[in-house]
Formats: structure tokens, C-alpha cells, sequence
């Protein structure tokens, strides 16, 4: 039956190294659920206090608002934007679970930003390349989305920082209608 | 708030000792006990700060301590809030004493530490922030304490220098301190020589990790008295407060502070409530202090903490630092002990440490640190997950 093929049967016979085209890597988020990694752009997924502008990140972690009520929080997705609120950079290797991808340690760069709508204050890495001469407190960064480290089939992919190139605008408020 | 009297203090010497932190906590009540001239039969309560580096003995401090001193059928607890561990095992102290289920009650905190950074247990954890923060972020403690100091440095203009001249003045105080793990006196240029940790701090600007131990016997005013201790001196205010929703200053544990789009940030942050409740207990205030112990976790953190005590205004911390009045000899000296710096942290014994250090200096017994003429003593400090701690003292 075709559907032996399709879906495949356990055990199954794999077929000879060289017969099928290389496997495109999979992309995963290090850990589900915070982040989306969607072409239009990645965003961070929060929680609100339904009825209000009380966000917390990451969602199933937050709700210090004594408002949160026995309904909880409602899943919403937060700014790309924001601007930086302090950074600093790592010149240590951090312990495990922290994941060493480079040998020797390359310094992680790592920023504070208050997103635009929700006045919350996120860290993050920040990209490759990206380091405490790069920043300053104020300046906008947005969001983007990172190999935080990889095994044999996957990339494991976290959100980080990166600064707003100069004159390009947030394809989120476009989509909102609210770009000047 | 009604006092409590100090009886007696003592410490085990801060190091990096590798033994078991019974030992060190057992040390420390004997010393206490000793200074306090009270027969441990006489301790109604046994409160223990906990360790979690130390398997299931350090989860259970106040009998692990009990034990050892011996069970005499006193009551028992054990406190953890982080590095305000030893604040709270104070404050169920009082507790117990000003509700009269005791007269005499002895705190004790004590830790062994692994070398290099604190890290969170092992296994995968995502539902635990201080998991992700590590995993996703790579923010280590310093990482935090980084992020404030630049913050200063962009706020109020502070400079590396400045925080260097922290870790000189309190290495200046620690050299007296037979207690301190850490007593060489520190130059500007030994601060600026030293490898960046966390940018811009540099590692003579952030604490070490030590083994270490300290230990109260504390006990109703009434009790004190009838034993002969005229004027002992007493414990005025205790403050244990959580953060009031909404915090906006991202802080250890967590990836994102608190939201204030619709809900503005109280006008009293959360740094700064913490020595304000134990001002309101004692009824007394900033210009009351004569001395601090303050948790210099990192030296730019010191300097915050004058601001949030309420020693001067937002952004003048770094010229009372430059006036010297924060030194011993100065107008206001700020951790005569040597600190954290000087110490490293040791945590459930930390917050209990600064309690004995300004016990010495209110009895004009700190030697080569003394203050002059101290009368009244306030420490602060935070544990994270939003565990405020502040304890004024008097005499």
C-alpha cells in the first residue's frame, strides 16, 4: 500500500547512505513555547492579565500583578522592538545548562531592552558581531532569532538582540497601520 | 515594633575551607553562646538558615545545627530566602520571642561552597526561570550586577574608577578583620589590572563564593535584663518585604522585569522599600545611621544601596564615596567589616554576618575598624525571587 511508504512502518528498512538527496537540518526553538520563529519575523510570546495592559514574559512564568485571576493569562504576542535599556558582556564562560558552542569561549554580549508597547524590560543575547562598543542605553534594538547551539540534525534556535539598522522601519507597525 | 535584645555573636572565619558546613555553623553558636554568656539549655529555639549546596542536612539547618549542639527538645525551624536566608531565620526568631513561645533563641547560618559561578541544579528545567536564564541567556549572576553598574554609569555618570575605589575602601576595612577571607589592601591600579568579568566590571569588583558561618543568641528584653545585661543592644527593625507589582528593574532570577504600560511603578522602588520598612519599624531614619553593612555583591552594588537607604539623593552616591564619608573616619562609614568583597558570600550565614559586625561596632568592640561613637546600625540586602532584608540595630 502506498501509505507503507508515505508514513512508514516500524521497523522499517532504511534505504542505502546515497540514495536519497542530504536532509535538510531541522530548526527548533531550544525550548518551546517562548518564542514564534515565523519568516514574518520572530516575537516573543507573553502572557496578559486579560483586560489590561499587564504583560509578563515568558508567559507560563509570569503574573506578579495581584489582578491575575483564576482565568490566568492570555497568550499574546510582544514587540520586536524596544530600545536598550543596559547591556554587559560575559568575558567568563557561563555554567551548565549554558551551552558552549565555540572553543575557545567568544564573550557573550548581553542586552536589556524595554519593549516598545509593553514597557518590559527583556534580556537577551545579543547577535553575533554585536558587542558593548556596538551600545548604548536608549538606542533601538529588535528582535531576531539564533543558533544557540546544534547537534548532528538540528539547529536549536534562541531569540536575541540586534540593533535597528538606521532608517528601517518595523514591518509590525506597518501591519498595524501605525507607521508614520 | 517591640526590641529584642542581642545577647552574643559570633562568626566562623570566612574561607575556602572544604569542609562541611556543620562545622563552621556549630563554631559559630559556641562563640555566640560564649559571647552571650547563656548555657545553650536555655535556648528555647533553634532557627537555622538554609543552604541548598550541602544535600538534605543544609535543607534542614535548624535541626542539623540542633543536632550537633545537642537536642535538648527546643523547637526548630529552618529558613531559605536566598541571600536574605539569615534575615528571615532572625525575623522567626523575634517572632517567637515577642509572641512569648520563648525567651531565648539562637540564629545560625553557615555554607561550603562550590568554586566558580553559582549555578542552578542539574537536569532539564524549563519551567524553571533560573534554569532559562542560564540555558537561553547565559546571564550569570555577574551578568546582572554588569547590567546595573552600566546602568549607573549611564544614569548618574559613575566610573569604573569609582567602583574600584568600593573594593579599595572596603579592602582598607577587611585587612582588620580577623574574620575576612580576603585581607589585602587593594590599590586602584590592582582593580583596573584585574581581568573584566562581566563589562564593566572587573573581578576585584564582584564577590567571591566562600565557606563561612555566623551565629546570634538573641532573646526577650525582659529575659536580657533579669540575666544582667543592662544595655544590650537590641534589634529595632527587621524588614523582609517582597517587590510591589509592578517592578520595572530587571533583576536575578528573571528574563524580563515587570510590565508598566497601564500600571506605574511605585513610587518607592523595591530597593529602596526594603530599608524603608525597617526605618518604619524602628522609627527611626536615614540620618539616624551611623554605620551600614551593605551587600556589595558587586562594588557598584554598594553604591546603590546608599542611594536606596536613603544616605543621599539618586546620583550622589559616588561623591560621598569621593569625600570619603563612607569610609571609616567618615560621616556615614559603609561596611567597616570589609564586606562582601572581603568576605565573599557565604549566603545563609551572610545576612547574619553583617548583624554581628554591627553588634561590635555599637559595643565599641571592632578594634582597628571601630567607628566611632556608633549608636545605630542598619544592614540591607536582597535575595533573589523578591526576598527584601534589612535589620537596624541599636543601643
Amino acid at each position: 500500500m502506498a501509505s507503507d511508504l508515505t508514513l512508514g512502518t516500524f521497523p522499517y528498512k532504511r534505504p542505502p547512505l546515497g540514495t536519497l538527496p542530504p536532509m535538510a537540518r531541522t530548526r527548533a526553538p531550544a525550548v518551546a513555547g517562548l518564542f514564534t520563529i515565523d519568516d514574518g519575523g520572530p516575537r516573543l510570546i507573553g502572557g496578559r492579565v486579560p483586560g489590561t495592559e499587564s504583560y509578563f514574559f515568558p508567559k507560563h512564568l509570569g503574573g506578579a500583578d495581584p489582578r491575575v485571576g483564576p482565568v490566568g493569562l492570555e497568550e499574546v504576542l510582544l514587540s520586536r522592538r524596544g530600545r536598550v535599556w543596559s547591556y554587559t558582556t560575559s568575558h567568563y564562560p557561563p555554567p551548565p545548562p549554558f551551552v558552549a558552542t565555540s572553543e575557545p569561549y567568544e564573550p557573550i554580549t548581553v542586552a536589556a531592552v524595554e519593549l516598545e508597547h509593553e514597557k518590559m524590560v527583556v534580556l537577551g543575547q545579543c547577535t553575533a558581531g554585536v558587542g558593548p562598543e556596538d551600545l548604548e542605553v536608549g538606542m533601538e534594538m529588535e528582535l531576531a532569532v539564533d543558533t544557540l547551539y546544534r547537534d548532528d540534525d538540528c539547529d536549536y534556535l534562541v531569540w536575541k538582540w540586534r540593533p535597528v539598522a538606521a532608517g528601517s522601519e518595523d514591518p509590525e507597525a506597518e501591519r498595524n497601520g501605525s507607521s508614520p | 515594633m517591640d526590641e529584642i535584645a542581642v545577647l552574643g555573636v559570633g562568626m566562623h572565619p570566612w574561607g575556602k575551607w572544604g569542609r562541611n558546613f556543620t562545622e563552621y555553623g556549630v563554631a559559630a553558636a559556641r562563640d555566640a553562646l560564649a559571647d552571650a554568656g547563656v548555657d545553650y539549655a536555655d535556648v528555647g529555639f533553634v532557627s537555622g538558615a538554609v543552604t541548598v549546596r550541602c544535600g538534605y542536612p543544609g535543607y534542614v539547618a535548624g535541626a542539623t545545627f540542633a543536632r550537633a549542639l545537642g537536642f535538648t527538645g527546643a523547637q526548630l525551624a529552618s529558613s531559605y530566602s536566598a541571600c536574605a536566608s539569615g534575615t528571615t531565620a532572625l525575623q522567626a526568631a523575634r517572632g517567637q520571642i515577642l509572641s512569648g513561645a520563648c525567651d531565648v533563641a539562637l540564629v545560625v547560618g553557615a555554607d561550603t561552597t562550590p568554586k566558580g559561578f553559582l549555578a542552578p541544579n542539574a537536569g532539564r528545567r524549563p519551567d524553571d526561570i533560573d534554569w532559562l536564564r542560564f540555558h537561553l541567556v547565559g546571564a550569570t549572576n555577574p551578568v546582572y550586577f554588569g547590567l546595573h553598574a552600566r546602568r549607573r554609569m549611564d544614569l548618574h555618570g559613575a566610573t569604573t574608577d569609582d567602583f574600584a575605589m568600593v573594593k579599595v575602601k572596603n579592602s582598607r576595612h577587611g585587612a582588620h578583620n580577623p574574620n575576612a577571607r580576603f585581607t589585602k589592601e587593594y590599590g586602584l591600579d590592582d582593580v583596573r589590572a584585574s581581568p573584566v568579568v562581566s563589562d564593566p566590571l572587573r573581578l576585584l569588583d564582584i564577590c567571591a563564593t566562600s565557606d563561612g558561618g555566623a551565629a546570634m543568641v538573641v532573646s526577650s528584653m525582659d529575659w536580657a535584663r533579669s540575666r544582667g545585661h543592662r544595655a544590650p543592644v537590641r534589634v529595632a527593625g527587621i524588614s523582609t518585604v517582597s517587590p510591589t507589582y509592578p517592578d520595572p528593574v530587571i533583576d536575578l532570577p528573571y528574563l524580563a522585569a515587570d510590565s508598566v504600560a497601564e500600571v506605574s511603578a511605585p513610587l518607592v522602588g523595591f530597593k529602596e522599600s526594603i530599608g524603608a520598612r525597617a526605618y518604619d519599624e524602628a522609627g527611626l531614619g536615614p540620618d539616624d545611621v551611623d554605620v551600614a553593612e551593605v551587600y556589595d555583591l558587586s562594588s557598584a552594588m554598594e553604591l546603590d544601596w546608599y542611594e536606596q537607604l536613603g544616605f543621599c539623593a539618586a546620583g550622589e552616591a559616588e561623591r560621598l564615596l569621593r569625600d570619603g564619608d563612607t569610609a571609616i573616619g567618615g560621616r556615614l562609614p559603609v561596611n567597616p567589616s570589609g564586606g562582601l568583597g572581603a568576605f565573599g558570600e557565604a549566603v545563609p550565614a551572610q545576612a547574619i554576618a553583617q548583624v554581628c559586625e554591627l553588634t561590635w561596632q555599637l559595643r565599641g568592640a571592632a578594634g582597628a575598624r571601630q567607628v566611632d561613637g556608633a549608636a545605630v546600625g542598619i544592614t540591607v540586602n536582597q535575595g533573589l525571587f523578591g526576598h527584601g532584608s534589612s535589620v537596624i540595630v541599636r543601643r
